[in-house]
């Protein structure tokens, strides 16, 4: 007995020694995260081909070589790659690289505007829900069942019919076709996290409700919630594409792929590869956005039962 | 498992009814007088009354909604503002179209998922997974109205194989020419669940193939063949979840298909109600969409409880 107390004393650095180790700190989950995702060549590439989208949109009045608004009825429907217009034009003469440009203000501005709005409201009634319990859960999860009866496409386009077109009215419609999925997602994880260890040890400290969700349950489920609303954004865009395809969404002369597509639609006998080019970049944005969302599901680790 | 129909059955009720509201809700949204469309811009106000009352416009809100509901309990959809006819018959022959698509789109959009599924999770990490998971998202990434439009450009113009739009057939297809008209908008339907159904079935199989007792089955001796047998059981209630919203979201949102081929199904119906401003053809078109979506998710919930009993609680 005595031996083995002298033995550890001995083994022990004295508090010198101790002074000169470094302190490590752990890297954490976010750092952890951002390690992932730097090693996952897919979404690296397909978030640089975004990056491209978005600066090109942005950037659609240094960059467009003509007004997208103003069409030249001598140079109609021209081919890709005529002298002048390296797209070529559409039915009116206007220049496609111009509309492509500012096509893609647009359709980003639809594809992220609705999910944000809607990742707001629906987290916030999703947590608050799962948190609460009870009455309050009761009463916005039948609501939220109400609106999951309608095919979320239908949704928006009765909402869209209803009120008319616009963009207003398109990025409403949409706000309200995502928010039902988002207070589920979010409702069923917190109601996970809400019963765990760490939040009573929280509680029973005095903690109020406001300060429990915010510094307790938020930080533990904003992982998967982010996740799969970042999986919305590329539903998002091709919706809104949709319902201008359609004459429900923005309407004539604006930019938009949608209605590109669909004004184009008449010239698929003539040029089809011009007829599809808006399509073409429908398709490459919302293939990053759902990339990237796969990106982040397995660098975030994250199970998602919807 | 009786006692576990009839308490979901009760709980479809109340959403129905819901549902019921918020079309009625967004009906009344509505800018104008749904009038507008049938009267001159310079009718008396005497003949303006008139139409509302035969209408039945003139009530208030809450009145002309139980009105509403229960001639909907009845079984009449109303009439068309358009052509004051009956909205049921329109709407009827319309979804036996978009039916006609709908089932073999789902028929082909769900076997080619779980074929792709099973694959990619049994091949995982591998070149197969990879090239299969890429299939899989490309099918959820593609706006479908656009890749219609370019096999139609394929398949239609260049090649001269298959009809660029129409219905060729009324009912169900008997002639040579009545299939080839669905063959285009089968394949685009198709597209969206194939993907869907791909990667939830891929992440269901691997989920499962983790659980331990996949370890014991191979562990007692028993064929792989036999134990993905009980994977594929263990995987398929989430599967069967994805393929029930997906089949709804085919009939919903066939809209956009519907316009590119120029079909007559529902999807066409509410496009061309939305337009003439048409009321009734509208909130009928919706409810009947929403009341087929909610029948299907308590079929999907009744089939997973007979599969799972501990979904039945």
């Amino acid at each position: 007995m005595t031996s083995y107390a002298k033995d550890t004393g001995s083994e022990f650095p004295s508090v010198s020694s101790y002074r000169d180790l470094k302190v490590q700190e752990s890297p954490g989950y976010w750092a952890m995260v951002r390690k992932r995702i730097l090693r996952d060549p897919v979404t690296l590439i397909s978030a640089a081909i975004l990056l491209v989208i978005i600066l090109s949109a942005i950037l659609a009045p240094v960059l467009a070589p003509y007004d997208p608004y103003v069409g030249n009825i001598m140079t109609r429907m021209k081919p890709v790659g005529f002298e002048g217009h390296l797209l070529g034009t559409d039915e009116t003469g206007r220049d496609m690289l111009s509309r492509l440009l500012f096509g893609g203000r647009l359709s980003l501005i639809a594809g992220v505007v609705p999910v944000s709005i809607a990742l707001l409201i629906g987290g916030s009634l999703g947590i608050t829900a799962g948190f609460f319990g009870g009455l309050v859960n009761t009463v916005i999860m039948r609501v939220t069942d109400v609106f999951y009866a309608f095919p979320s496409i239908l949704l928006a386009i009765a909402i869209c019919g209803m009120l008319g077109t616009g963009l207003f009215n398109t990025l409403l419609s949409l706000t309200l076709v995502f928010i039902p999925p988002i207070v589920r997602i979010s409702e069923s994880v917190t109601t996970q996290v809400r019963n765990l260890d760490f939040v009573e040890a929280a509680r029973a400290s005095g903690a109020g409700s406001f300060a429990l969700m915010r510094y307790q349950v938020l930080p533990n489920v904003l992982a998967p919630i982010l996740v799969y609303t970042t999986s919305l954004v590329s539903l998002s865009i091709i919706l809104a594409a949709g319902l201008s395809f359609l004459g429900l969404g923005v309407s004539a002369p604006a930019a938009e792929w949608g209605l590109m597509l669909n004004s184009l639609r008449q010239m698929i006998y003539i040029d089809p590869v011009l007829a599809a080019l808006p399509g073409v970049l429908i398709f490459a944005t919302s293939m990053c956005f759902n990339l990237i969302s796969d990106g982040l599901r397995s660098a975030m680790d994250v199970r998602l039962k919807v | 498992m009786l006692s576990f129909i009839l308490r979901r059955l009760l709980q479809a009720i109340p959403i129905l009814f819901g549902v019921s509201v918020m079309v009625f809700l967004m009906v009344q949204m509505i800018p104008g007088s749904p009038l507008d469309l049938l009267l001159p811009p310079d009718a008396s106000p005497q003949l303006i009354e008139q139409m509302k009352e035969a209408y039945g416009f003139d009530k208030p809100a809450w009145q002309q909604y139980l009105l509403w509901l229960w001639q909907l309990l009845h079984g009449n959809l109303g009439y068309s503002i358009f052509n004051g006819a009956p909205v049921a018959d329109e709407l009827f022959d319309a979804l036996g179209n978009t039916f006609v698509l709908a089932i073999p789109a789902a028929f082909t959009g769900f076997g080619l998922g779980i074929l792709l599924g099973v694959s990619a999770a049994l091949s995982q990490g591998g070149p197969l997974d990879k090239l299969l998971s890429a299939i899989a998202i490309t099918g959820v990434s593609l706006p479908h109205y656009w890749f219609a439009i370019v096999m139609v450009v394929i398949f239609s113009v260049n090649l001269n194989w298959l009809p660029a739009q129409g219905m060729q057939f009324t009912g169900v297809p008997t002639t040579l020419a009545g299939f080839k008209s669905m063959i285009l908008p089968v394949i685009t339907l198709s597209l969206i669940p194939m993907g869907v159904v791909a990667r939830v079935v891929r992440a269901a199989v691997l989920e499962v193939m983790s659980q331990e007792f996949v370890n014991t089955l191979h562990a007692k001796g028993l064929w792989d063949r036999s134990v993905l047998l009980h994977v594929m059981k263990n995987a398929a209630p989430a599967t069967l979840a994805v393929m029930g919203l997906q089949f709804g979201y085919l009939l919903g949102g066939s809209i956009l298909v519907e316009t590119v081929f120029n079909w007559p199904g529902s999807g066409n119906l509410l496009n061309l109600a939305i337009f003439r401003r048409d009321i009734p053809v509208m909130q009928a078109t919706i409810i009947v969409l929403a009341a087929f979506f909610v029948l299907l998710n308590l079929i999907v919930d009744i089939a997973q409880a007979l599969i799972d009993p501990r979904i039945r609680r």
